[in-house]
């Protein structure tokens, strides 16, 4: 029986060879080392004189002030009407400004987060993930895009031409359309339009047939069989996204998104604290609705292939991938505009721009998406299903009775929003909390009481502890 | 209706609605009726939003281009043989017939109805902000009660699909 230590993988070799950033830059050369401080510290003196201009009152409301490109638009339109310029002009060229802002948004995304997409799944799965093409692996999306378009895109012999051509072109539709109404500052949205929710639910309804159309037109088995699969999933998903959004907008009395985040900056509250139950109906729902992971039935690789677009090959299969991290930045988008308090950060949004904060917003979610991807199995079709119609949408129903008497209350009565609002927080906190349970219990769901931990990393103090202790330290 | 934006609007808009109805008649596969029929329900909402009744639009898009295409889709696949054969059908003439009555009863309609016509700085004025809260004040205001019974019924259909299709385990059939 040997004693001696087995050899070290190449993970525990990191964590040993591992210094910290401020470790490496004390080792830099000096030559490298001050023009670094001197570029750090002279960001550090222009944040401080921007600072002083912002609480000055020097930018408020001026073009140039870019916390709010609103004002630059609204200034541009003030100019045109002085010169004279037919309003059309005028409202022409910041629409076009506007697409062009949308679309470069959402095609950066798509060259960048297949990328950001794999290291992160590559995290969660203790492996590197890209990382040989460019500077981090950065050039690889690129790659593969360049790889897709060279392939052949065969049409299958039996299938509808005009139909299987429009699917790819089709699913693109709620991907772009649906930013529109989406707020990214105080007088920046595309278009801050009065029924910016139903708009947004309606937009989102759109994507079924595209997917429908794709599994149908490719005259395979299993193509149809993943177009049926997804139909249903998002035909029964829509109903606890609309529900959990009516939530929302039942608090706010107002359909309009910039409205909604307007009213959680008065009341300093962000929706997922009022409305618990409905931010996990929306978050888990929408997994669906997009097709990511934990709920990708529809495309289910391990049983039918690759679901609706099994026949589609080169860059339209690519464009069906695509559309996925769209979707799900676009998901992220409503979520956090809906329930994290959109542009806004309890103040911090006079200071850093509106954008900003949505942004960092969006990638909070978009990490939980894959998250949520790098954890959980794939669930059966059943189980949506009836996790659907049996539990989010009753206790969805429930918590609308429950928020249309508190909305009643915080709308009527001359208490002060801390004591209605907090109230019901309270009183949501709590009705979640047991309504959950007990609906669980009572269709036999069962929440585990006193869950085990994962005993063979945990139960040693971590992974990093089983990777020392496997490196025999 | 002055500006050119709006007119230019109109036209292409009451073009692909027309175009898509058109198709709809001429195209002999059902789904590629579906699909044309889609499009000019986006049409017809486009033109609502010219229209300034945006939650009309948007109900539009919901309703008929998202859940009644849905609909449509799986009567289609629920029917032998209607998906890639629509050759004839035994019903040309009470079709047509219907048809030019119904085209009738509407061009009736629309000709007898008094239409209030505003122009310039008026039609600015009569514009409201937003539709939702008016609509939703009729709703559930004076048309309460149309608006009731619309959801009982809805209600009831609901019941008899599921009890259509629900599947009763008897004890002559064994486990």
């Amino acid at each position: 029986m040997s004693t001696a230590p087995r050899p070290a993988t190449p993970m525990a070799r990191q964590i040993l060879e591992h210094r910290s950033l401020l470790q490496r830059a004390y080792a830099l050369p000096g030559e490298v080392f001050f023009p670094l401080l001197f570029v750090l510290l002279g960001g550090l003196a222009a944040t401080v004189g921007i600072g002083f201009l912002v609480v000055a009152g020097y930018l408020d409301g001026r073009w140039y002030d870019i916390r709010d490109l609103g004002n630059g638009t609204s200034h541009f339109r003030y100019w045109a009407q002085q010169q004279g310029l037919p309003p059309s002009v005028a409202y022409l060229t910041t629409a076009l400004l506007g697409g062009i802002g949308i679309l470069s948004l959402v095609g950066g995304w798509l060259v960048i987060g297949s990328w950001v997409e794999r290291r992160l799944i590559a995290k969660f799965q203790i492996r590197q993930g890209p990382n040989r093409n460019g500077l981090f692996g950065l050039l690889q999306p690129i790659a593969d895009a360049l790889k897709l378009i060279q392939k052949e895109v065969l049409i299958p012999v039996g299938a509808d031409r005009l139909l299987f051509f429009l699917p790819p072109i089709l699913i693109f539709l709620p991907a772009m359309l649906g930013w529109a109404p989406i707020p990214w500052a105080a007088k920046m949205s595309y278009v801050d339009m009065n029924v910016g929710v139903v708009y947004a639910i309606a937009i989102s309804s759109l994507g079924v047939l595209a997917v429908f159309l794709a599994g149908w037109s490719s005259n395979n088995h299993y193509a149809l069989l993943g177009a049926m699969r997804t139909v249903a999933m998002m035909v029964s998903y829509e109903i606890p996204i609309s529900l959990s959004l009516l939530g929302v907008v039942l608090f706010t009395g107002s359909l309009q998104l910039s409205q909604i985040v307007v009213w959680q900056q008065t009341y300093h509250i962000w929706m997922v604290i009022l409305l618990p139950f409905a931010a996990f109906a929306f978050l888990f729902a929408s997994t669906a609705e997009i097709n990511r992971t934990p709920n990708d039935i529809g495309e289910a690789e391990s049983e039918i292939v690759a679901g609706f677009h099994t026949e589609y090959s080169g860059m339209k299969a690519g464009l069906f991938l695509a559309v996925e991290l769209g979707n799900a930045i676009l998901v992220g988008a409503m979520m956090s505009t809906v329930f994290f308090g959109g542009y806004s950060f309890f103040g911090l949004e006079t200071w850093i721009p509106g954008y900003l904060i949505l942004a960092t917003k969006i990638g909070a979610v978009y990490f939980v998406f894959v998250w949520l991807r790098g954890t959980l199995p794939r669930f059966r079709l059943d189980q949506l299903m009836s996790f659907a119609w049996k539990f989010l949408i009753p206790l969805s129903i429930i918590q609308l009775l429950v928020v249309s008497v508190e909305s009643l209350v915080i709308a009527q009565s001359d208490l002060p929003g801390l004591a209605t609002v907090g109230g019901s927080v309270v009183v949501n906190l709590v009705l979640t909390y047991f309504g959950v349970r007990a609906w669980a219990n009572a269709i036999g769901y069962a929440p585990n009481e006193m869950a085990s931990p994962p005993i063979m990393t945990n139960g040693v103090g971590g992974l990093r502890a089983a990777e020392q202790i496997r490196a025999g330290r | 209706m002055e500006s050119p934006g709006i007119i230019i609007a109109f036209w292409v808009l009451a073009a692909v609605t027309v175009g898509g109805c058109l198709m709809v008649l001429v195209a002999r596969n059902l789904l590629h009726a579906l699909v044309f029929l889609v499009l000019a329900f986006l049409g017809m909402a486009g033109l609502f939003v010219t229209l300034s009744a945006d939650f009309i639009a948007v109900a539009q898009i919901l309703i008929y281009a998202g859940s009644i295409a849905v609909l449509m889709v799986f009567a289609i696949m629920l029917t032998p043989l209607a998906a890639r054969d629509n050759a004839n059908s035994l019903y040309l003439l009470p079709a047509l017939a219907a048809g030019l009555g119904i085209a009738g009863l509407v061009s009736v309609v629309a000709v007898i109805t008094p239409w209030s016509e505003l122009k310039g700085d008026a039609l600015g004025q009569s514009d409201p902000v937003t539709t939702v809260s008016a609509i939703g004040d009729l709703l559930l205001g004076r048309y309460v009660l149309p608006f009731e019974v619309a959801s009982i019924l809805l209600f009831f259909a609901l019941l008899g699909a599921i009890v259509l299709v629900h599947e009763r385990r008897g004890p002559r059939e064994g486990s």
